[in-house]
C-alpha cells in the first residue's frame, strides 16, 4: 500500500475540511456566538497540526496508487474527517458528549440526517450552519470536490477513477467527459447551480435568508437536518413543494442533467433508470393518497403530504412536514419499501439505487428464463446497452452484502430492547441515509436514546450506506495491509 | 486537444498515455472491454466500447468536435474505413491511420489523397528505417537528426575501454579533436543534464548532439571503427526483416534471413531476390553458428518474441558480432534494459507513437512550435528544435548575459548550412534553428519559455 500518497491525499482532504468550515466561522462571529467560534478554532488548530504532521511524514514516496489503495483511502478519508469534524459540537460544548457529536456529523457528512438531538433551535447559528453544511460536502464527495480544485500533479493521474468508483454511488460509475478534473467539475457545477435555485426558489417563499440556505443544503445533499424543531412542516406549502421537486431532482442521476446540457434529450427521456425512479415516485403517491382518504381535511393537502414524504423518503432526504408515524400501516410499509430502493445512481442520494434494483429485476427474470431452458445464452441490457456480467457480478455481491450488514446490525442494535418495528426501521434509515425511521426514531423523536455501541454501529451502517459497502469493508479486511 | 483513439493496442495504447499525459482529453474506442478498463485506470481518459468504424461508436466518442482521430486497430481497412467514416462526419477533422500492410506501402500517398487523411503510419516500417540508419554508423545506440540531417543527436555507452571513462566535460574537446556536445546523461536509470566540471564514469549512457561531420571524427578518435557494415543476419521474417531487407539490399549489403515458417520463406524468398533465406529456429545457436554468426558485420533480432529476441541478441554480443540490434514489441521501456548486453533497442510502438506525438504537438500551436522532438534518456530528457522568429526575445544577445531557466541546456545553433556548438559567446539571429535540450516535464511550447 502507498500510505504517504494516502497521506498526503488525506491531508489534502483535512484542509479542504477546514476551509470549508470558515463560513460557519463567520457566522458565528457575526453572532457574537463565543462558544461556537472556540469550537471552530480550536478545530482549526487541530486540523492544521494532524495534516501539517501528516504532510511532513508523507513526503517523497512511490508513484503507485491502485483499486486498493483508492479504495482505502475513500474510507479513511470520511472516517478521519468525521473524527475531526465533529469537534466544533464538541468543542463548543453544544453536543456534550463526544459520541453524540461523532454521530451528528457522520449523519450529515453521509447525508442521512437522523440527529441525537432532541431540539435544534438552541443551537448557535454558526454550528447549525455547519451542521447543515456537512450535508452539502457529503452529498457530492469531498474527494470529487478535490479532483475538481486540485491540478493532477502527477502526470498519470488515472488513479483518480479509483477515488471517483469507491466516492460516487452506483453499480457502474464513468466519466462525463475524458478529463477527471473537467468530470468533478462539472458534477460541482450542476451541483451549485442546483442549490443557488433551490435558494432562490425557497426565498420567494418569503423564508429566512439562513433557513434558507441550510434547507437548501439539506435538500441538495438529500441529507434532512433541519434548522426548526418540526423540520419542514412549520413552513409555508410553497416552500413545502418546492422541496418536494428539488428533494426530486437531487435524487436523479446527475449525467441526466449532463445529457441535457449536451441537449441529448431524447436520450434523457428514454432512461431506464429516471423511468423507474419517476414511475416509482408517481405509483407511491397514488398509493399513499389512496389509503389516506379522510386521513387530512382537503385532497389538496393529502397529496402535498404524501408527495412530500415520498420524495423525501425516496431520495433519502428525511425531512418531514408531518408525522407519518401516525400514518395507517400500508403507507408506513410503502415508506419503508422506498429506504430500500433509494434514488438514482450518480445522485447525491443513497440507498440501494434504482439502478441495482432494475440490475436485480432483470438479472432475476433472466435467470428464471434459464431454470426453463437451461442452454439458453442471454445479456442484461440497460438503455440499449449490453451490461458486462462483472457489473452485474458485483450488484450481486452487493445485495448479499446489504443484506447481511443489515441484519447484523439489526441484531446488535436490538440489544437495546427498542420494538422490533424501531429497530429495524432504525438500521434502515441509517444505512440507506434517510434519518428518520419509525415509532420511536420517528420524525418527531431522535436517535438520542440509543447505546453508545448502537451508535456506533449506526455510525458504521451510515458510512457503509454513503460508501456504498465495499470500501468500509476492504478497510476491515486484514489481508489488504500486506 | 480532443482525441479519440481507435484501438488500444500497442500503439493506440502507448498514444493513451503519451497524450493524456500531455494535457490532452483522449476517447479510447475498442471492442474488449477490459483493455478499455485497463487503460481507465492507468490514464485519465475516457473509453467507449465498441466498433470504431461504427458511426454510433464514433458519435459515442464524441467525433463531431473532436480535432484528430488515430485510428490504430490491428487491422488496415478498418483503420482506413474508421477514418473515412469519421471524416464523413466531421469533415475538419484531422485523421491519421495505421497502414502496415507491405502491400500497401507503395500506394500510401495515393491512399492518402483518396481516403483524406493527413498521415500514415507504418510502425514496422519505421523501426526498419531506423534500423538501417543504426547499420549505416555502426557504434552509437541512437541516432535522431535535426536541421534537415545537418545536426544529429547520437547515444553511446561507455564501457570499460573507452576514451571518455573518467573524463571531465572541460576537457572533453582535447579527447574527442572536435567540438561537440554531451546534452545529457543517463547514469543509473537517473537522466543528468551535466555541467563543466561533470565526470563521465564507466556504465554512464551518453547523448551528444554534433554536426554530422564532427561526428565522424569523434568515431575515429574514440578508437570505434567505422568500417562499413556488409552482411548483416536477420532473425525473424516478419515485416520489420521484409522492410529491413529491401532497404539494406539497396545499400548494396548482404541480408541473411532466419525463419522458422516454411511458407513464409517461400514468400520472402519470392519478394525478396537477393536475401538469403534460411528456413530454421532462430533461437537455435547452433543454426546461427552454421549460418556464420561469427562473420556477421551486424546482427538484428526482430522475431515476433521479445524474449526470443534478448536471448538471441546477448548471444550473438557474446559471439562478438560488432553490432546488435534488438527489436522488442511489446514490452514496455525500462531501465533493466541498460544492464543486458542487447546492443540498440528499438521498439516500433515507441517510433511510431513519437511520431504522432510530434504531429500533435505541431497541430496544437501553429505557431512557435517545436519543428522536431525527441525524446531520449527513456523520456526523461527531450530535445526540441525551434526555429528563431522576430518574437524571440534576447535575439543578438550572447548566451552567456542571458538567464536560461534551471535545466535548460541550448545545445546546437544551425544558421543557413552551418551548424555550431552553442557556447558562451552564441546569440540567436532570425531564421536560426535552435536545439534545446531539457527535463521533461518542463513544458515548453515555444522558444521564449527557456528565458527564467
Amino acid at each position: 500500500m502507498n500510505y504517504k500518497m494516502m497521506g498526503r491525499l488525506l491531508a489534502q482532504i483535512l484542509i479542504v475540511e477546514a476551509v470549508f468550515m470558515i463560513p460557519a466561522l463567520i457566522i458565528s462571529l457575526v453572532g457574537g456566538e463565543q462558544q461556537a467560534v472556540k469550537g471552530f478554532i480550536g478545530t482549526f488548530i487541530i486540523i492544521a497540526v494532524v495534516a501539517g504532521i501528516l504532510l511532513g511524514l508523507c513526503r517523497g514516496g512511490r508513484k503507485g496508487f491502485y483499486a486498493r489503495e483508492g479504495m482505502a483511502s475513500v474510507a479513511v478519508c470520511w472516517i478521519v474527517m468525521s473524527i475531526l469534524g465533529c469537534l466544533p459540537f464538541y468543542l463548543s460544548r453544544e453536543i456534550p458528549s463526544y459520541i453524540d457529536a461523532f454521530f451528528e456529523i457522520v449523519s450529515g457528512f453521509t447525508t442521512t440526517g437522523a440527529s441525537i438531538l432532541p431540539e435544534v433551535e438552541s443551537l448557535s447559528k454558526g454550528i447549525l450552519y455547519w451542521r447543515s453544511f456537512s450535508h452539502w460536502v457529503g452529498g457530492m464527495g469531498v474527494l470529487v470536490f478535490l479532483l475538481a480544485i486540485v491540478p493532477a500533479d502527477e502526470k498519470n493521474s488515472g488513479f483518480t477513477m479509483h477515488l471517483l468508483r469507491a466516492e460516487s454511488p452506483g453499480p457502474d460509475v464513468g466519466k462525463l467527459v475524458p478529463r477527471m478534473r473537467k468530470t468533478a467539475s462539472i458534477l460541482y457545477i450542476i451541483y451549485i447551480v442546483l442549490t443557488i435555485l433551490n435558494i432562490i426558489f425557497l426565498l420567494m417563499g418569503d423564508m429566512p435568508v439562513f433557513d434558507a440556505v441550510c434547507t437548501a443544503f439539506g435538500t441538495a445533499g438529500t441529507g434532512g437536518f433541519g434548522v426548526r424543531n418540526d423540520s419542514i412542516a412549520g413552513y409555508s406549502p410553497y416552500i413545502q413543494n418546492v422541496c418536494t421537486v428539488f428533494m426530486m431532482l437531487f435524487g436523479v442521476n446527475f449525467s441526466c442533467y449532463f445529457l441535457l446540457l449536451m441537449k441529448q434529450v431524447r436520450s434523457v427521456l428514454v432512461d431506464e433508470e429516471l423511468r423507474l425512479y419517476l414511475g416509482l415516485f408517481l405509483g407511491s403517491v397514488i398509493l399513499i393518497l389512496l389509503d389516506l382518504r379522510g386521513f387530512y381535511d382537503t385532497l389538496g393537502e393529502a397529496l402535498r403530504h404524501a408527495a412530500f414524504q415520498v420524495a423525501s423518503i425516496m431520495t433519502t432526504t428525511g425531512f418531514a412536514t408531518t408525522d407519518f408515524d401516525l400514518w395507517p400501516s400500508f403507507s408506513k410499509s410503502i415508506l419503508l419499501c422506498l429506504m430500500v430502493v433509494g434514488a438514482c445512481a450518480g445522485s447525491t442520494g443513497g440507498g440501494m439505487k434504482c439502478a441495482r434494483f432494475l440490475l436485480l429485476v432483470k438479472s432475476l427474470k433472466r435467470n428464471i428464463r434459464k431454470f426453463i431452458h437451461p442452454q439458453r445464452v442471454q445479456v442484461v441490457r440497460c438503455n440499449n446497452r449490453i451490461i458486462g456480467e462483472r457489473v452485474l457480478e458485483n450488484t450481486n455481491i452487493y445485495l448479499t452484502a446489504y443484506v447481511l450488514i443489515v441484519l447484523v446490525s439489526f441484531l446488535l442494535v436490538s440489544l437495546d430492547g427498542f420494538s422490533i418495528t424501531t429497530n429495524f426501521s432504525a438500521v434502515l434509515a441509517c444505512f440507506n441515509n434517510i434519518g428518520p425511521g419509525l415509532e420511536a426514531v420517528g420524525p418527531t423523536c431522535n436517535y438520542s436514546s440509543y447505546s453508545v455501541l448502537s451508535k456506533l454501529v449506526l455510525i458504521f451502517d451510515m458510512l457503509a450506506g454513503r460508501l456504498e459497502i465495499f470500501p468500509i469493508l476492504t478497510l476491515l479486511s486484514s489481508r489488504r495491509y500486506t | 486537444m480532443k482525441i479519440v483513439i481507435a484501438g488500444g493496442g500497442k500503439v493506440g495504447g502507448t498514444l493513451t498515455r503519451q497524450l493524456s499525459e500531455e494535457d490532452h482529453d483522449i476517447t479510447l474506442i475498442d471492442s474488449k472491454s477490459k483493455i478499455l478498463d485497463e487503460s481507465m485506470e492507468a490514464c485519465d481518459v475516457m473509453a467507449v466500447q465498441g466498433n470504431c468504424a461504427s458511426v454510433n461508436a464514433l458519435y459515442q466518442a464524441g467525433i463531431e468536435d473532436a480535432d484528430l482521430l488515430i485510428a490504430a486497430t490491428n487491422a488496415d481497412e478498418v483503420n482506413l474505413l474508421c477514418c473515412m467514416t469519421a471524416h464523413g462526419l466531421n469533415p475538419k477533422l484531422h485523421t491519421i491511420a495505421r497502414i502496415r500492410n507491405p502491400e500497401y506501402t507503395d500506394q500510401i500517398y495515393s491512399m492518402r489523397d483518396i481516403f483524406a487523411l493527413s498521415m500514415t503510419v507504418n510502425p514496422e516500417l519505421q523501426a526498419a528505417i531506423e534500423i538501417e540508419r543504426l547499420l549505416k554508423y555502426p557504434g552509437f545506440l541512437k541516432r535522431d537528426t535535426f536541421a534537415k540531417g545537418r545536426v544529429e543527436l547520437v547515444e553511446l555507452r561507455i564501457d570499460g575501454q573507452s576514451k571518455l571513462k573518467d573524463v571531465s566535460l572541460i576537457d572533453l574537446d582535447k579527447v574527442v579533436r572536435s567540438k561537440v556536445l554531451i546534452c545529457a546523461v543517463l547514469r543509473n536509470g537517473k537522466a543528468v543534464i551535466p555541467a563543466g566540471d561533470f565526470v563521465l564514469k564507466e556504465g554512464d549512457r551518453i547523448f551528444v548532439t554534433a554536426p554530422i561531420r564532427n561526428l565522424t571524427i569523434l568515431l575515429k578518435s574514440l578508437g570505434i571503427i567505422t568500417h562499413r557494415v556488409k552482411r548483416v543476419m536477420i532473425c525473424g521474417g516478419g515485416p520489420v526483416s521484409y522492410y529491413l531487407a529491401k532497404r539494406l539490399e539497396k545499400s548494396g549489403m548482404s541480408v541473411q534471413i532466419i525463419e522458422s515458417k516454411p511458407e513464409r520463406c517461400r514468400h520472402l524468398a519470392e519478394i525478396l531476390p537477393e536475401a538469403s533465406i534460411i528456413e530454421g529456429d532462430a533461437s537455435n545457436q547452433i543454426l546461427l553458428d552454421s549460418e556464420g554468426l561469427d562473420g556477421c558485420d551486424a546482427f538484428v533480432s526482430a522475431t515476433g518474441l521479445d524474449e526470443v529476441n534478448m536471448v538471441i541478441s546477448m548471444y550473438a554480443n557474446n559471439r562478438g558480432v560488432p553490432q546488435v540490434i534488438t527489436k522488442i514489441g511489446h514490452l514496455e521501456k525500462s531501465s533493466i534494459w541498460d544492464v543486458l548486453p542487447l546492443g540498440s533497442v528499438i521498439c516500433p510502438k515507441e517510433l511510431c507513437g513519437n511520431t504522432i506525438v510530434r504531429y500533435v504537438r505541431a497541430m496544437q500551436n501553429q505557431t512557435g512550435a517545436a519543428v522536431t522532438i525527441y525524446s531520449i534518456a527513456d523520456g526523461q530528457v527531450e530535445a526540441m528544435e525551434f526555429l528563431v522568429d522576430e518574437k524571440t526575445l534576447h535575439c543578438g544577445e550572447p548566451l552567456r548575459m542571458l538567464k536560461l531557466k534551471k535545466n535548460v541546456l541550448v545545445a546546437c545553433i544551425t544558421r543557413g548550412a552551418e551548424a555550431e556548438i552553442a557556447s558562451g559567446d552564441s546569440s540567436f539571429q532570425v531564421g536560426d534553428m535552435v536545439i534545446v535540450v531539457t527535463r521533461s516535464g518542463k513544458i515548453i511550447h515555444q522558444l521564449n519559455d527557456i528565458f527564467d
